[in-house]
């Protein structure tokens, strides 16, 4: 059983956690994922890496209530436990010799992007950050971001704070203004790392992409997690998360993560209908 | 008493077909200890013993048919734990009849002993009437890491707790029991018996730990650090291999490790599940072996309609004789001689899957006939889903955070076959890590030849 130390609600439905986890706060690295069991029955459900103390042992991870798991998950309470929590799996961002990156996060993305773009800060690389949200409501880590980078853009979808636009658009005018990036790192939704690859590409730019695809035991053992990439089966626990965004058929992602999306919807009303009820 | 003479086994019951395709109990029922006695009256008690020689874990077979003769089941138990951990595993999953079976006396002229189905009631007994807890073993003062509790693990820890060691098991996933909890379904192998055994094993002192990735959250190096004085890596096979044709990424395409473990592990297949799975009208299973029977008859009982596809012919499927009649008796439709060269698909789900019509010619390196194509001869199957299963290759994360661990150009562990000893010193490895995909009883042969080169390697230190 793992404990939840902490738990904050970062927007209306986003939350974040800090859990105790000593073993794995010992060797967690930015871009590596977890994999974590709220009950007995539950799914396995992977989360990335948000954040970790060695001294404490602590990882925090920050979810977005989308279905019945998350759901679950964010009816926990501080001193409550979760049932399982194991990792770090994947490989860690590639973060070495880094000069001048771009990062670029999209909504929950961006908890997964902050700990690349501090990490990448602490080794004296300029971090350029582009965070975008559908309404200023559901910004998050704003100054956790604005500690990290060197200059912080934020674009909501429909201009109520920031900027108003998609992330590509201040990427593209970066790009064009003649900024020489090492690399672009992009976490968030397939769609958006989709459009930052299509943006980054006609300049060259390396573009490293993070995938997050359906996957059950996440430790290289049933395959669900696999890509295509550079017309190749990769997967995303052992081979990943982080891919060359050049390589990866987005198109085909998109198709296979949405395989799951009925019986999702269903548990998640059933879920929240349990809920509801005060069971 | 005279011997029973008859020529066959006693007929092991089963769940009707077609009530059992439609559930995930166990289609095997057992023998009653009637039954049993019956049976193991037909072992000729010989004085060389044929059968333990066909047995990877040497039980004395015919000390323990002779206990059940006398109705002492728990002393045939007793005779059986001696050389295994797992009896009610291996009475239930061993392919006897090429193992023990294949040795016995009386299978010139008719029938051999039913070895494997003696060995599995002699199991349930124990586990039904026996409560006291077995004795823990002396502490001899020594620590030994076991990596992985599938079958290979359970065993190297169990022989290693017998012999006084504290063993510590690291375990990935939630649940202990490897391939015995993910991948052997429910119906050929409940998940109590697998927890009993296991239970088993933690009564005698062996300490299990989930959710711990060796390689990831801990390294083999720090398990020295950590004051383990040997380590057996026991982790399994790990990915799924694909055909490599068109149309594999679509939805509805399953490996027989990920469509197996949702519903074993994660138990998809009830409708309380918190994970999916999709229940398909019409599945085709890539494959021949017993993991290809053990998907279709999955799928099968979650409704759909099931077609193997293999590209040999019926002689030549790598699965257990039994695990294929089973499969057919319960409606699972077989295409031989058919290669799967493309998956078609509709809006991003499976639709149609095309083969390339084969036929046999001389045998190939692997003493088979080899299948070859018949030229512009294709057929297509509608389908909605596919379950590859094909074999696995080598999981990466040991091999990729262990120093000085040698690997063959597969990436299973380079071991000497021996004692299960690596490359590195004080690591051991055994099962499918080191094999590739084999079979339970294999592995645990692997597991018990390890743990006596531990005891061997710890004792001269």
């Amino acid at each position: 059983m793992f404990k939840i130390l902490s738990k904050k609600s970062l927007n209306p439905t986003v939350t974040q956690m800090d859990i105790e986890a000593p073993l794995v706060a010992r060797k967690a690295k930015a871009g590596q994922f977890i994999i974590l069991r709220v009950d007995e029955d539950g799914e396995r459900m992977p989360l990335t890496v948000a954040g970790y103390d060695r001294e404490k042992g602590i990882v925090r991870i920050i979810f977005q209530v989308v279905g019945a798991t998350t759901e679950k998950l964010n009816h926990k309470n501080e001193g409550e436990y979760i049932s399982d929590f194991v990792g770090p799996l994947g490989r860690p961002t590639e973060t070495e010799n880094l000069k001048k990156v771009c990062i670029v996060g999209g909504g929950v993305g961006c908890a997964i992007a902050l700990p690349v773009a501090q990490q990448l800060h602490s080794q004296g690389c300029e971090v350029h950050s582009i965070i975008g949200f559908r309404n200023k409501d559901l910004v998050i880590l704003e100054d956790e971001f604005k500690a990290a980078s060197k200059t912080l853009t934020i674009m909501t979808d429909d201009g109520s704070y920031g900027t108003k636009g998609v992330v590509t658009e201040p990427l593209k005018a970066a790009l064009e203004s003649g900024e020489e990036f090492d690399e672009v790192i992009t976490i968030g939704p397939l769609i958006m790392m989709k459009f930052v690859v299509a943006t980054t590409k006609p300049f060259g730019v390396k573009t490293t992409v993070s995938m997050n695809p359906v996957m059950i035991d996440g430790t290289g053992m049933c395959g669900g997690c696999r890509l295509t990439v550079d017309g190749k089966v990769k997967f995303a626990c052992v081979d990943g998360p982080d891919f060359d965004g050049f390589l990866v058929d987005f198109d085909e992602a998109m198709n296979r993560n949405s395989a799951y999306r009925n019986f999702e919807r269903h548990a998640y009303e059933d879920t929240c209908n349990l809920f509801n009820k005060g069971v | 008493m005279a011997a029973n003479m008859s020529l066959k086994k006693n007929e092991m019951p089963t769940q009707p077909a077609d009530v059992r395709s439609a559930n995930f109990n166990e289609v095997a029922l057992g023998y009653t200890a009637e039954v049993a006695v019956n049976e193991a009256e037909r072992c000729l008690n010989c004085k060389h013993m044929p059968c333990v020689s066909g047995c990877p874990v040497n039980i004395h077979i015919p000390d323990f048919i002779s206990k059940i003769k006398e109705s002492d089941f728990e002393g045939a138990y007793g005779v059986i734990a001696q050389s295994s951990s797992l009896p009610a595993v291996c009475g239930r999953v061993c392919p006897q009849e090429t193992q023990c079976e294949s040795k016995c006396v009386r299978g010139i002229k008719g029938e051999p002993v039913a070895i494997g189905r003696l060995e599995r009631f002699v199991a349930d007994w124990h586990n039904q009437n026996q409560k006291d807890a077995p004795e823990k073993p002396q502490s001899n003062g020594h620590k030994v890491a076991v990596i992985g509790s599938g079958p290979s693990g359970l065993t190297c820890a169990g022989d290693l707790a017998k012999k006084g060691y504290s063993v510590t098991i690291f375990e990935a996933f939630h649940l202990s029991g490897g391939v015995l909890v993910y991948g052997i379904p429910e119906f050929r192998l409940p998940k109590k018996i697998v927890e009993k055994e296991v239970n088993n094993l933690k009564e005698l002192g062996v300490d299990v730990v989930t959710n711990v990735v060796i390689g990831k959250t801990i390294t083999i190096d720090e398990l020295f650090e950590m004051g383990f004085e040997a380590v057996f890596i026991g982790s399994g096979a790990g990915l799924p291999r694909f055909m490599g044709i068109p149309g594999e990424a679509l939805n509805g395409v399953y490996s027989a490790n990920e469509f197996l473990t949702r519903n074993n592990l994660m138990k998809a297949y009830r409708e309380d599940s918190a994970t999916p799975v999709m229940h398909a009208k019409k599945a085709v299973v890539f494959g021949g072996g017993n993991v290809a029977m053990d998907a279709a008859r999955t799928a099968k009982r979650l409704g759909a309609d099931v077609t193997i596809v293999y590209r040999r012919t019926e002689k030549e499927l790598p699965a257990r004789r039994e695990e294929v009649e089973h499969a057919m008796e319960e409606g699972i439709n077989f295409k031989f001689l058919a290669n799967p060269i493309e998956i078609k698909g509709e809006n991003g789900w499976v639709k149609q899957i095309v083969c390339q019509e084969m036929k046999l010619s001389e045998p190939d390196e692997s003493g088979r006939a080899r299948p070859i194509p018949i030229e512009g001869s294709t057929t297509v199957i509608d389908a909605d889903s596919v379950i590859v299963s094909i074999g696995t290759s080598p999981n990466p994360l040991i091999k990729d955070t262990t120093k000085g661990l040698e690997v063959n150009k597969w990436g299973c562990i380079v071991v000497d076959e021996e004692t299960g000893k690596t490359s590195r010193e004080g690591v051991y490895a055994g099962g499918d890590a080191v094999t590739g995909a084999a079979t339970v009883i294999l592995a645990m042969g692997a597991g018990k030849t390890a743990a006596k080169a531990i005891d061997e390697y710890i004792m001269s230190k």
